[in-house]
Formats: C-alpha cells, structure tokens, sequence
C-alpha cells in the first residue's frame, strides 16, 4: 500500500526530531504502548476522511513553523479578578517562580516532568488510558504521538472540593517551540473541580486532557487558546463520566493559523451530563485561520445527557470545521443527545465546512443536531442603525450577540464575562 | 421640520416604482397622519425616510431642518433626529434591551458632539420612562423585543421614542397588532412626547388610534401620491365611507 509507506515515512520524519520516549518510570509501558499505536497507524494524510477538511501537513512537519509569540502584556489577563492557583509553563517548560505552591485542599497535584521517575503513581492506570480507548472507531494519531512523548503536563487528583480553580497559564516565548503536553485529572467521587487554560503553549502544541470522572463527579473545563496568529496546535480533551457524573467543557479561540481540537466524551455510567462548547473567531486578513472542532460523544449507559454547541465567526478568508458524531450504543435508553454548529460569516470569502453524525443503536432516545451557516442579519442590523448605532458598533454587537449563546454554557458568570470581555478587544481591533 | 418634495422611489431590485411624487411638510409640534389602503406606499415612505436598504430614489428631496436626508445613512439620519417606530420590531436574540438603548443612546449623542449618559444617569431616566409604559425591569433586562408579545414590542417601541427624544417621530403602523388597552398605553406615550419642537408623522390604516393620537392634519396616500389633505374630518370619512369614494374623486 502507497498510502500506509507514505504515513509511514511521515512518522519516521517527524520522529526522528523527537528524544526517544521514555523507558523507565510509571509512565514507560503506556508510552512504548503509544508508540507502537502511532507506528501501526501513521500519522494522516490529507486523503483520511477525518482529516478531509483540515490539512495535517503543518501538524505532521518535523519542525514546526515558525510563530511569533504575541505580546500580551499590558492587557488584562485572562480569568482576570478569579481567584486560581495558577500554574505557569513557558513554552511548555513548568516555571517554578511564576508558579503557585502546588499546594490546595481537595487535590494532589504533580507534574508529569518531576513524578515519572517513581515506579509508582495514581495516575498510572490511567496514562495514555482514555487515548488508547479514543482509538477506535477513528484513529488519533497525535493523541498517541502525545501519550508517548509528552514531556510535561499536571497529573491532579481531585478528592474534595477545592475552594480555588487550577489554572494552567501558557506562555509562548520562543517562535519555534513545539511542547508536547499530557494532562491527566482523576475526579473521585463526589468531588468537584474548576480547571481553566489560558494562553498558546508554544508555536506549534500538541495537548492530551485525560479526564476520569468518577460516580457523582464534577469537572468544569474552560480554555481560552491564547491570540497568537501563526500557532499550530493539535488538541485532544478526553473524559469518561461515572454515574450522575458532570463534565463542562468550553474552549474560546481567537486567531491561529491551524486549531484542530478534538473532544472525546464517553458516558460509562448512568444519569450523567456532558456539555461541549466552543466559541471561535478569525480573521484571515493578516494571517490565515484554521479552526476545527472534531466531537466524539458516544452514550453506552442510560438516561445521560449530552450537549454540544459550537459556533464560529469567520471573515476574511477564515475557514470553520466541525466534525460532530454522537453514538448510542444499545441499551443506552433515555439518552438526550443534542448537537447544534453554527458560523456566522462576515464576508464571501470566509467558509464553514460541517459534518454532523448520529449512529444510534438504542430505540427510545432523543436526539437532534443541527448546523446553520449564514451572514449578519440585514433586519437586525438595519434596526441597531436606524437606533443611531453606527454600522460597524451594530455588527460588532450582533456578533458578540451570536457568540454569547456558546459562553452561556460556562457554569461560572464572572469566567463567561472574562471571555466576553477579550471577546469584544477582538472585535475593536479587527473591526471593517 | 420634515420636509419632502416631490419624492419617487422604486424598488432598488425590480423597476417597480412605488412613491410618484409625494409632497409634505410636517411643522414642529404638528401631528400628521397618513392614511391610504394596503399597497398605497405608506410604509416604503417611512423606510425611506429612514434610510432602509433596498430603495432608489429617482427624484426629489428630503430635508430635515434644512439638512439633506437622503444622502445620511441609517445611523446618522437617526443623531439628526428622525425616529421611526417599526411596524415589526426586530427581535435580536444576545443583545440586552438595556445595552442595547444605552448603546442607542450614547451612539446620538456623541455623533452630535454630546457628553454621553453615565450608566447612573441612563439608569434613573430609563427606569422613570418605562414605569409610564408599564415596562418591568424584566422586559428591560431581556433580549431586544425577544418573547414580547405584541403590544409589549410596541411600548419597547415608545420606550426607545422617549428615551433618544428625536426631532422627528415616524411611527409605522403602531395600532397594527394591538388591543384597546395596548393602543391607549401606547397612544398615552406618545402624547406625553408632543412639544412644539417636535413633529410627528403618524402612519396608519384606521381611525381609531387616531381617536387616540389627535391629528392636526390628515393625509390620504393612494398609489404612491398624496391625493388628499385635510383635518381630522378627513379621517373620519374614511372611517364612515372607506377609501372608495375618496379614491374616486382623485382618480
């Protein structure tokens, strides 16, 4: 087969920019696991149907392209006013002196660089777990090439209620950095915790978030995926719910010349909830923008809900992918599975690519997906103006008006506010 | 105040010519009303005067004390002063009533070189107003016209009149859509806004609102003209004999 040597050559050539994965500590086997998976499969080529919308070459590339680091300070960071213990890497190195004491009631946090020479760790059974399994139906080769080469991430075991959110906050420093990132967070049961992102971790990244959500569990999950205009970035968020579980999961991206975040929910046990939303918006005037959202929800227990809400805001060339599938194994009854992607464009140039799935194998579920494309509403826009509301101020506030619905879906108001805030910067700046 | 002289407009897609030389002239503290049957060009007359998208004008002119309208877009036709009242006010899902007037508000007055409303200011004066329109602070904290029934997106209508206090209202067909109750709020609104500063130009199918709205002269609009002028007498016959005779007589 000329495809498979083809992928095969391309792993080989990006491997071989890559340190050997590790071979000792708690984290060995489930790497040479990860690496064999990621031998067998490859990495895609532009011909696999899940990577028909959004080119894999700059992902594949053995150096990543050069991306200027964007200056932010000066302006209000993001999650400003809420109170986190912050966790600071640059360039996906962790930064001891920007960083809090790891130290909160209610976890145990470690990092991935400093626990993996012990045999031992909690996280163990669960490294490179949720990757193996996200394997199948679909192949994820950059969630392997992660599981097998990461070089740091936060390992957080949740068994309370900690009164602060932990918050990763990534610093891009140099133009050709290209950190691999492995998080694993293990909520036991009836624990409950906020976990927040903010910031590019490098010039090209490649993120895995395992999560484990255990009976009764709760994890909130906001990301805000930092402006830097020329990053590439592969993420993969993976969680598997218990029983009456909840997970909440918002991603806001503004600018990026390629994004693909991939979301894996799996419900595993009964009455749980799950909720996936994303907000994105580029401009391609000065740099292109690539932004793909690839969801993968599959209900194997009853009575779980899923949500997922994603919409985009596209002009100038921009380009939007969303790939959305709910599955519903047999027996999985009483599933409310919803599914709703929407892109607003802003000119001719700018388009939306979407793919929304249903595979359901039980007969007494609801589910519903729905996907629109469309421009600025001409009534709307001509009854802000005919209000005195000058024509650029009109469009910008029907734009953040379309966006809004996506950050309704984050738990926290003063964490939405926050986004809704950078949001509004990114329009002043990019306004006409 | 509004003046129009021998204004025509067609439509921007289709050569259909809908406004064939309409001339008026509405003084400050007058109250005009125009009446005329479906298809008469009523309505294109205000989205014109308001500057909507999707209209030609071939000849004539509109001023606004003394200033050119026609070449004004929609947002600073509305810092000049001229209001219209939507026969179908847009709901806007995201965008809170309240931002939404206070961004209004501000918009006018700083395109007018004004100092802009401090959020306490805004606060008082839009509470005060919508108390008068029977408007609760729910409907206020709500998406623009969003779940209003209709009588509700009527007096949001008037709410927004009174709060960006034009020179010139141009209210659409607001009776459209609205009980007796309904019509009295809104008409009481309305009235409370009429200074000798300011003109009205009241668009409607039938008398009764105007039973509400007391004109100072009655306009009959037929095939894009006005054929008749006169008081409320005018109106009245209308209300008796319909447009038939009327249409008639000018034919």
């Amino acid at each position: 087969m000329v495809a498979l040597e083809k992928k095969r050559e391309l792993t080989e050539a990006r491997l071989a920019t890559l340190p050997a994965p590790l071979s000792s500590g708690w984290t060995a086997p489930a790497r040479a696991a990860a690496a064999s998976r990621l031998a067998e499969m490859g990495l895609p080529l532009p011909r696999d149907e899940y990577w028909r919308f959004t080119k894999p070459a700059d992902l594949n590339a053995a150096e990543p392209p050069r991306s200027e680091p964007k200056d932010e300070s000066g302006e209000t960071p993001i999650y400003d006013g809420i109170e986190a213990l912050n966790i600071v890497f640059r360039d996906g190195v962790y930064d001891a002196d920007a960083s809090d004491a790891l130290e909160l009631e209610g976890v145990e946090i470690s990092l991935l660089s400093q626990s993996g020479v012990a045999d031992i760790h909690w996280a163990r059974d669960l490294y490179g777990t949720l990757e193996a399994d996200a394997q199948t139906p679909v192949a994820r080769p950059f969630a392997a090439l992660n599981t097998a080469h990461a070089t740091e991430g936060v390992l957080v075991r949740v068994t309370g209620k900690p009164a602060r959110p932990i918050c990763l906050r990534y610093e891009h420093a140099s133009a050709d950095s290209d950190p691999i990132l492995h998080h694993v967070i293990k909520v036991e049961e009836g624990a409950e915790l906020t976990f927040l992102e903010a910031g590019s971790p490098g010039a090209r990244f490649n993120t895995v978030l395992e999560a484990d959500i255990a009976d009764t569990g709760v994890l909130h999950h906001v990301r805000a995926q930092g402006r830097d205009t020329a990053r590439r970035s592969n993420c993969h968020d993976l969680a598997r719910l218990g029983r009456e579980s909840v997970f909440k999961s918002f991603t806001s991206t503004l600018n990026g010349a390629l994004t693909r975040n991939e979301h894996i929910v799996w419900f595993t046990g009964d009455d749980a909830v799950a909720h996936v939303a994303g907000a994105a918006i580029g401009d391609g005037k000065t740099a292109p923008f690539h932004h793909d959202d690839t969801v993968f929800v599959t209900h194997d227990a009853v009575n779980c809900e899923s949500r997922q809400v994603f919409k985009k805001v596209l002009k100038n060339g921009a380009v939007g992918v969303f790939q959305g599938k709910i599955l519903v194994q047999p027996g999985a009854q009483k599933t409310d599975g919803y599914q709703i992607s929407q892109a607003l464009l802003l000119d001719e140039d700018s388009q939306f690519l979407a793919k929304p799935e249903l595979e359901i194998y039980a007969d007494d579920v609801a589910c519903s997906h729905g996907s629109t494309t469309g421009a600025i509403d001409e009534d709307m826009l001509f009854y802000l103006r005919a209000r005195g509301i000058p024509n650029r101020r009109a469009q910008d506030l029907l734009v953040l008006a379309f966006v809004a619905e996506t950050l309704e879906e984050i738990e926290d108001p003063k964490i939405s506010e926050s986004l809704l805030l950078r949001l509004e910067h990114w329009l002043e700046r990019h306004a006409g | 105040m509004l003046e129009i002289k021998n204004l025509h407009v067609k439509l921007e897609e289709e050569d259909k010519a809908i406004l064939k030389g309409v001339n008026l002239t509405v003084e400050p503290g007058k109250v005009h009303a125009i009446m005329g049957p479906n298809g008469s060009g009523k309505s294109t007359l205000s989205y014109v005067l308001s500057g909507r998208d999707g209209y030609e004008v071939t000849d004539g002119e509109v001023s606004l004390g003394g200033e050119d309208v026609l070449e004004l877009e929609p947002e600073e036709r509305a810092a000049a002063g001229i209001f219209l009242a939507f026969q179908y006010p847009v709901e806007i899902p995201g965008v809170g009533n309240m931002t939404f007037l206070r961004t209004a508000v501000n918009s006018q007055r700083k395109a007018r070189g004004e100092d802009e409303m401090s959020a306490a200011e805004f606060l008082k004066v839009i509470r005060e107003k919508a108390k008068e329109l029977k408007i609760d602070a729910d409907m206020l904290k709500r998406p623009v016209n969003v779940g209003f029934s209709g009588g509700e997106k009527k007096r949001n209508e008037i709410l927004q009149m009174a709060m960006l206090e034009p020179k010139m209202c141009i209210l659409d067909e607001t009776d459209s859509g609205l009980d007796v109750d309904a019509m009295k709020l809104v008409a009481q609104g309305v009235n409370a806004l009429r200074s000798e500063d300011r003109g009205f130009l009241v668009i409607t199918h039938y008398q009764r609102l105007l039973d509400h709205i007391k004109p100072d002269v009655v306009h009959i609009m037929a095939n894009g003209r006005i054929i008749a002028t006169g008081g409320p007498e005018l109106a009245l016959e209308v209300e008796e004999n319909g447009y038939a005779d009327i249409l008639k007589e000018h034919a």
